[in-house]
């Protein structure tokens, strides 16, 4: 299939893999940023493909992942209401609050639905003009144009019965905590591609100076993150500190100004409670002012909701690149997809539920070998 | 819910219980939700708990899509499904269609000749009588089409709002007239895994169909009777001198090529290895699963077949399934190994490795 099949090719995957064996002569911890990265390297096994001394470490670019449980609590607050239509991306249905997931409450008589768009809200809002429609804006700035464009239209056509549950991140303010932790342990970094077809790749080029860390701002496809690999260790090995762009077929340095702009009229930058990691200065978005009464925690008023994390979990030294998965005593055991106990396993894309997904969890997983027995 | 939580419900269901010390499990759950539809963990969870704990037998432990019977010196396979699709009509076919051909399926799985069907009609105030009848018109040409006949049935009228237009639930019995052997515990390391043609047809069919996602395609439901493709694949395995060498048959419907390989890998304790690079899936199957986040291997199939085959028949299976029209685009797409057990595995495309497991509920789609 056009499109796919020519960046899933095994015979270039190969090649790619044989250069890097080429240029790489010392060991290297490479973190790629992106939940579609880790979900795209477990499910085709690309980490067992590279070479000895080239560690892969999963970032903390899961957007459902790191939505604070306080908010989603007050999500669930909002979605029991029986005036309220709740909307979401589908796999935040799943992420478990205090008590019980959005699938629970639809079971129990909530209104919640999957949409696909967050401008099928205004559809939903008009065909129940009795009902308050909500939705729970997530995500980085990937999302942030759509979400924003909800918010936009919904003021300009006057759809007052629909209001956003906003917990945007972002990701620069998180590679720059990471980088800025003692315990840190990346040397290099796979770039987010699809927040930077977005916003471009200027912001990333201040950190890789300050930090002297190569950046290559990377695709999600089997051949685009070996090629990603490929470009950070030929930096690190030429010790080189600069943001490159493997991804250039589908964004530029620049990245998506109508986007950008639309983005700067509805959200204003906030500080953020990341799930696993706290609170990052600067790292989100919040709706502006002008268009707080399309703001769910504005029009509901939901109060703050305090929630611990077990003890157990590590998911936050996980999207920090600290540690992996099999690190932390709970995983795949007392903490599966379907009892979660923090961040990193309540989404598809986050890193303990990708390995789950595909095995990894299982005994011996790790190890398997197939046909030409390479790992 | 903790595990802890659930402990504390089963003492006390032991404590009061009338069963003394040994209590029937209790459901981890306090309500039904839609993942206990899917076909994935959370099913097989609530079968086990709910319904094979208080039936137990050794019919019913089985598992297999069908029982299989000796009455009187006959092997009868007897079967039951219920469906509840929505929208009821889409391309390829409709819910009467999907009610006789998803009983005789699994009846033909079993190596049965589909004989008798009863239907059972639940229908909601208001449905159209016109509609009705357009379903009742595919159940006649679909049962015809099958070479069954539909000899008993009921019907039953629910309020407006309390039922979703119509609810179809059959039930069918078959002769199993020669001497298969076929059970999901029966593949063996070294046999080959058999695939009849494309998968996720029906499941992206039915998706692209549904009100709140706007995506067209030219897609149809691979909807279809399976039981003269296997009479083919079984003549020829006779004709071999090796009936019983095909092991296992499935139709791979809700949960997918997934959740059935998984669950006959557990069954029989034994691996399976997949290749990527030859599954079978079309290109606006694999577009429209790319665009949502969803893996074709977990999409529900109404008109597939899996077997497994002993690998000294395999190609001559093979080809009798390539030579009938449900079958024509039939490939191998892996084989039964020794370890690791009760797993399946695939070599990707780009020549990794993974584990294609079990699902815990029902597949979502990615946020980006």
């Amino acid at each position: 299939m056009k499109y796919l099949d020519e960046y899933r090719d095994g015979d270039i995957a190969a090649k790619l893999v044989e250069r890097i064996r080429r240029v790489q002569t010392k060991p290297w911890v490479i973190m790629e940023v992106c939940g579609g990265q880790t979900h795209s390297i477990v499910k085709n096994g690309i980490d067992h493909l590279l070479p000895g001394g080239v560690e892969l470490v999963h970032g903390p670019g899961c957007p459902v992942c790191v939505t604070p449980l306080e908010m989603i609590d007050k999500a669930h607050a909002i979605a029991r209401r029986s005036d309220v239509i709740f909307c979401s991306f589908g796999d935040m249905l799943r992420v478990p609050g205090s008590d019980g997931d959005l699938f629970s409450i639809k079971s129990r008589g909530g209104d919640v639905r999957v949409v696909y768009s967050p401008l099928d809200c205004l559809k939903i809002a008009r065909a129940n003009p009795d009902k308050q429609v909500v939705f729970f804006a997530i995500g980085f700035e990937t999302t942030a144009p759509a979400n924003a464009m909800l918010a936009w239209q919904a003021r300009q056509s006057k759809v007052d019965n629909v209001s956003l549950l906003v917990s945007h991140v972002l990701v620069p303010p998180a590679i720059e905590a990471i980088l800025s932790s003692p315990e840190n342990r990346v040397q290099g970094f796979l770039g987010p591609g699809h927040v930077c077809a977005v916003v471009g790749y200027t912001e990333y080029e201040p950190l890789a100076a300050r930090f002297h860390v190569p950046i290559v701002v990377t695709g999600f496809e089997p051949l685009d993150i070996l090629e990603g690999v490929l470009m950070v260790i030929e930096q690190l090995e030429s010790g080189r500190a600069e943001v490159e762009n493997q991804y250039s077929r589908v964004l530029a340095r620049g990245g998506n100004r109508p986007a950008q702009e639309l983005i700067a009229r509805v959200f204003e930058v906030s500080d953020r409670k990341w799930r696993g990691v706290g609170t990052i200065p600067g790292s989100g978005f919040q709706l502006r002012d002008e268009f707080r009464e399309f703001d769910a925690e504005h029009r509901f008023s939901v109060e703050a909701i305090d929630t611990r994390e077990p003890a157990v979990c590590i998911s936050g030294q996980i999207l920090q690149g600290i540690k992996k998965p099999h690190d932390c005593p709970a995983f795949g055991t007392e903490c599966t997809p379907q009892h979660p106990l923090g961040a990193t396993m309540v989404s598809a894309e986050g890193a303990c539920a990708a390995y789950y997904a595909y095995g990894r969890h299982l005994k011996d997983a790790d190890l398997i070998t197939i046909g030409d027995g390479r790992r | 819910m903790s595990t802890g939580k659930l402990e504390d419900r089963e003492q006390t269901s032991a404590a009061l219980g009338p069963f003394g010390a040994c209590p029937l499990p209790i459901f981890d759950h306090p309500q039904i939700v839609l993942g206990h539809g899917s076909g994935g963990k959370l099913s097989a969870e609530l079968i086990e708990k709910v319904f094979v704990s208080r039936f137990r037998n050794p019919t019913l432990e089985k598992m297999d899509d069908q029982a299989v019977l000796e009455i009187a010196g006959s092997r009868l396979a007897f079967t039951t499904d219920s469906f509840v699709v929505t929208p009821i009509f889409f391309p390829g076919g409709d819910i009467g269609t999907l009610a006789i051909n998803g009983t005789v399926n699994d009846l033909a799985v079993g190596g049965a000749k589909p004989l008798y069907l009863a239907a059972a009609f639940i229908l909601e105030e208001g449905l159209a009588a016109a509609d009705l009848a357009r379903i009742a018109d595919s159940m006649a040409f679909a049962a015809q089409n099958a070479g069954v006949q539909l000899v008993t049935g009921d019907t039953k009228v629910v309020n407006r709002g309390k039922g979703d237009k119509i609810f179809i639930t059959t039930t069918g019995i078959g002769l199993i007239d020669r001497a298969t052997q076929l059970s999901a515990d029966r593949a063996r390391p070294g046999d080959k895994i058999l695939l009849s043609g494309t998968i996720g047809d029906h499941g992206i069919t039915i998706l692209s169909q549904r009100e709140n996602l706007e995506f067209e395609s030219a897609l149809a439901s691979d909807c279809a009777a399976l039981h003269d493709l296997i009479r083919a694949m079984l003549d020829e395995a006779e004709a071999a001198g090796n009936l019983q060498g095909v092991r296992v048959m499935r139709d791979p419907t809700r949960g997918g090529v997934a959740t059935v390989l998984n669950e006959i890998a557990v069954r029989s304790n034994a691996g399976m290895v997949l290749r990527e690079s030859v599954l079978p899936v079309r290109d606006a199957v694999r577009g429209a699963c790319e665009m949502l986040g969803l893996d074709p291997l977990y999409v529900a199939n109404e008109g597939k077949l899996v077997a497994i085959v002993a690998p000294q028949i395999a190609d001559r299976v093979l080809a009798a399934m390539q030579r009938h029209p449900l079958g024509a685009d039939s490939c191998i797409i892996g084989e039964v190994v020794e370890q690791p057990r009760g797993m399946v595995l695939m070599k990707t495309s780009v020549g990794g490795t993974r584990v294609v497991d079990v699902l815990f509920g029902e597949q979502l789609p990615r946020i980006c």
